[in-house]
């Protein structure tokens, strides 16, 4: 890339335009035109993970089991008793692609893969990311491991079923011994990929803000969101390979003869659950850091103040992300930890709160006093501080070990993470999608419809989760198809919150369209004296290559 | 790092190469740790009896409280092994440091000779480590014939340090279960020898 350019006269932006349709989309080597991919990507996913819990929201909405038997005699084509067992077990396979879908090709590629390839060369004042052939690899691997999770939906899983129905977290000895098909293999396999995908990325991300930014660019003057990114990648670094290892012994395990998790030579399933966890705990941090770093932006730029506290908000996400390393064990308090093992994690869960309360109040403080401007961004950013602070208080209750007893595996849980990931990180990619839009496209969108959007996505997410914490609190499993007549109420009020919320992303869609169809233009900086990174002051959209003047920061 | 010197400079080295370095380490580190985790893990819970990984002793306990603890027994088979496994007694009520023998029954139900090897814990799982066992049926793998019944001896004793732990010193009942898992080489000469070294054990 940097040798084709070199050939051009300076400036000669016009001849990149000249790029064919497949060397621009399928060769790209430029850090927007991947940022975009990676969000057509995430919508795509997003789409088939939301249309799964639709469907797991339309089952539970009754007690008995109301359409999953006949989903899967369509889909496997099973009949009879062998249709329920198949329907149970796809309910299963539905929980669990929908959390895959959502957190590695929904949640990830949307705020690292999407807006930060975007955002972060332009707000570091760099021209391009540091290896630009590499984010071309780290998008092209994600499309095959999402595509072979899909895969793993129709073959063989469990005796009678299809599909990877064992949850996420895929514990031995359910996914070992108990799934014998091959659908489990490939969900490892579509993980190994997708978590290459994300090493590479994190790689590039650091090379690049490590030694790239603008010249007077300080790592003490770098955009929060830069800030936010640094540590998600060094997260990723630290957390995904022991991800790898931990699944390579399990694809070792059901198709090598080792024993790393079989008891009955040796091994321990308990040893999966804590490499599972050393890594399941700093990714949720992985989703969720981003989202903190693109807030604190648009709180910013909506209150027309600096962020409060900009040195305590960097080093707040770099203690988040620090002390998310040690505190794994708080999802296994029930597989008989000793006393003082549950004390130390749970005293160390609690610490999480210290932080991540300095980022809420600095929003919060930020906010104070300013002149605050309620566009849409900033509604759903003033949304996102909310929801994301309900969920931390659940997490805060969850983390006593005494109490998680009662509650583990329960709807309490499912409302909690859901609390702070579908409702916080989903919440802050539609903030920073309704932030940078105008920047992206160059046309600015209907605030009206953005703004009814955010209105029926938080009623509907909020009818949707919060009667979970009243399931959850009553003792209502998680990961089953059925329950007792008992929790109906609830679950109708939750599943009908689910139709709102599709409602919700349907609006999305016409929001998206109507502003690619009026074409109304956004200009440069349309949020005002407040945005004050550097994106804005190129044009909307961006040039294809920026900064070929460096810009210098004072 | 990249400061100073005015905008258009030519690409100046930023040693990338070194930073991918270390992230690579990095990664490599990580996964290399995964793996040791494996035998750290397994040494860490013999040291501790962390999640109930009970002891193995050798000689009994000199100190015999005169407090008693209730002791039941759990057989299981695993699939795969056609066995009828079972404790000859559901529990026994002991002091604490008594050393006390038990049996297990096994009946092999196939027409086959069959090898299965025993697991255990002991349950609250906070109990393990001060559970010692002088001798066990466990510790080797047991070859039955086609329908042979065999007697299959315990020697254990709770050690008198379990009223000292608050984890542990309201414990007034354990329980030992074991579960039988086919051995993979059930066939060959190492079957025989382990008969006969399961026979003089017995």
């Amino acid at each position: 890339m940097a040798g084709h350019s070199a050939t051009d006269a300076h400036g000669a932006d016009h001849g990149h335009h000249q790029m064919s349709f497949f060397t621009r989309w399928f060769l790209s080597t430029n850090h927007k035109d991947i940022g975009t991919l990676y969000l057509i990507f995430a919508i795509i996913a997003g789409v088939v993970g939301g249309t799964l819990s639709v469907f797991m929201r339309w089952e539970l909405m009754e007690p008995g089991i109301q359409i999953f038997h006949g989903l899967a005699s369509m889909v496997y084509g099973v009949e009879g008793d062998a249709a329920i067992d198949a329907g149970k077990e796809m309910y299963n396979v539905f929980t669990t692609a929908h959390a895959l879908i959502m957190i590695f090709f929904m949640v990830m590629p949307a705020l690292i893969g999407g807006f930060a390839n975007w955002m972060i060369p332009i707000m570091i004042g760099a021209p391009d990311m540091a290896f630009p052939r590499m984010n071309n690899i780290s998008f092209w691997l994600i499309i095959p491991a999402f595509l072979l999770l899909m895969l793993s939906l129709f073959v063989q899983g469990a005796p009678g079923g299809h599909g990877v129905g064992g949850g996420w977290t895929m514990y031995p000895p359910l996914s070992t011994t108990a799934s014998g098909g091959p659908a489990v293999d490939m969900a490892i396999l579509a993980l190994h990929i997708a978590g290459a995908s994300s090493i590479l990325g994190a790689i590039n991300f650091i090379t690049t803000i490590l030694n790239m930014r603008a010249p007077g660019m300080t790592i003490h003057k770098m955009p929060l969101f830069a800030w936010a990114v640094l540590i998600t990648a060094f997260l990723l670094l630290l957390s995904l390979p022991v991800l790898a290892g931990g699944i390579t012994m399990l694809l070792t395990d059901r198709n090598f003869g080792t024993a790393f998790f079989k008891p009955e030579a040796g091994g321990d399933p308990i040893l999966f659950q804590h490499l599972f966890w050393f890594f399941g705990h700093p990714e949720v941090y992985i989703l969720i850091l981003p989202g903190f770093g693109i807030i604190s932006h648009i709180v910013s730029t909506f209150s027309k103040k600096p962020v409060f506290g900009y040195l305590g908000m960097a080093y707040a996400m770099a203690a988040i992300g620090a002390v998310g390393f040690i505190v794994w064990a708080h999802h296994m308090y029930t597989v008989g930890l000793s006393l003082d093992a549950q004390r130390y994690f749970l005293f160390a869960t609690m610490v999480i709160a210290v932080p991540t309360g300095v980022k809420i109040f600095s929003w919060i403080a930020t906010m104070w006093g300013g002149s605050i401007t309620f566009s849409t961004p900033m509604i759903w950013a003033i949304g996102f501080i909310f929801l994301f602070t309900v969920g931390g208080v659940t997490g805060v209750q969850l983390a006593n070990a005494g109490l998680d007893r009662a509650l583990h595996d329960t709807y309490y849980v499912v409302a909690h993470f859901h609390y702070v990931l579908s409702l916080g990180a989903v919440f802050a990619i539609f903030a920073a999608w309704y932030y940078w839009f105008p920047k992206m496209t160059g046309y600015m969108y209907s605030q009206a419809l953005g703004n009814l959007h955010f209105v029926v996505m938080f009623i509907g997410v909020n009818l949707i989760f919060f009667p979970q914490h009243f399931l959850g609190l009553a003792g209502m499993p998680r990961r089953y198809i059925d329950y007792p007549d008992a929790f109906a109420g609830w679950n109708y009020v939750s599943s009908i919150g689910s139709y709102i919320s599709a409602v919700g992303v349907l609006i999305f869609f016409v929001c998206v369209i109507e502003a690619f169809m009026k074409k109304r233009v956004a200009g440069d900086n349309p949020w005002g004296v407040g945005a004050d990174t550097l994106e804005w002051t190129l044009s909307s959209p961006p040039p294809t290559h920026q900064w070929e003047q460096l810009p210098r920061i004072k | 790092m990249s400061d100073q010197t005015p905008a258009p400079q030519p690409k100046k080295e930023r040693n990338n190469g070194a930073i991918v370095a270390m992230c690579l380490a990095f990664v490599f580190g990580m996964t290399g740790m995964a793996y040791a985790a494996v035998p750290l893990y397994k040494i860490f819970c013999q040291v501790t009896g962390y999640g109930g990984t009970t002891r193995q002793v050798e000689q009994a306990s000199d100190v015999i409280l005169d407090r008693t603890i209730k002791v039941r027994f759990d057989g299981n088979v695993a699939d795969g092994l056609p066995w009828d496994f079972r404790p000859d007694q559901r529990e026994v009520e002991l002091r604490i440091g008594e050393t006390k023998q038990v049996y297990f029954r096994a009946k092999n139900l196939f027409n086959k000779e069959t090898t299965g090897q025993a697991t255990f814990n002991v349950t609250p799982q906070a109990a393990g480590a001060y559970f010692n066992k002088i001798q066990c049926f466990c510790f080797t793998e047991q070859t039955l014939q086609p329908g042979e019944e065999k007697e299959m001896a315990v020697l254990f004793f709770v050690d008198p340090d379990i009223v000292n732990e608050p984890e542990t010193k309201s414990i007034n009942t354990l329980t030992l279960s074991y579960t039988v898992y086919p051995h993979e080489k059930t066939q060959g000469v190492a079957a025989v020898d382990d008969k006969q070294a399961a026979g003089q054990k017995l």
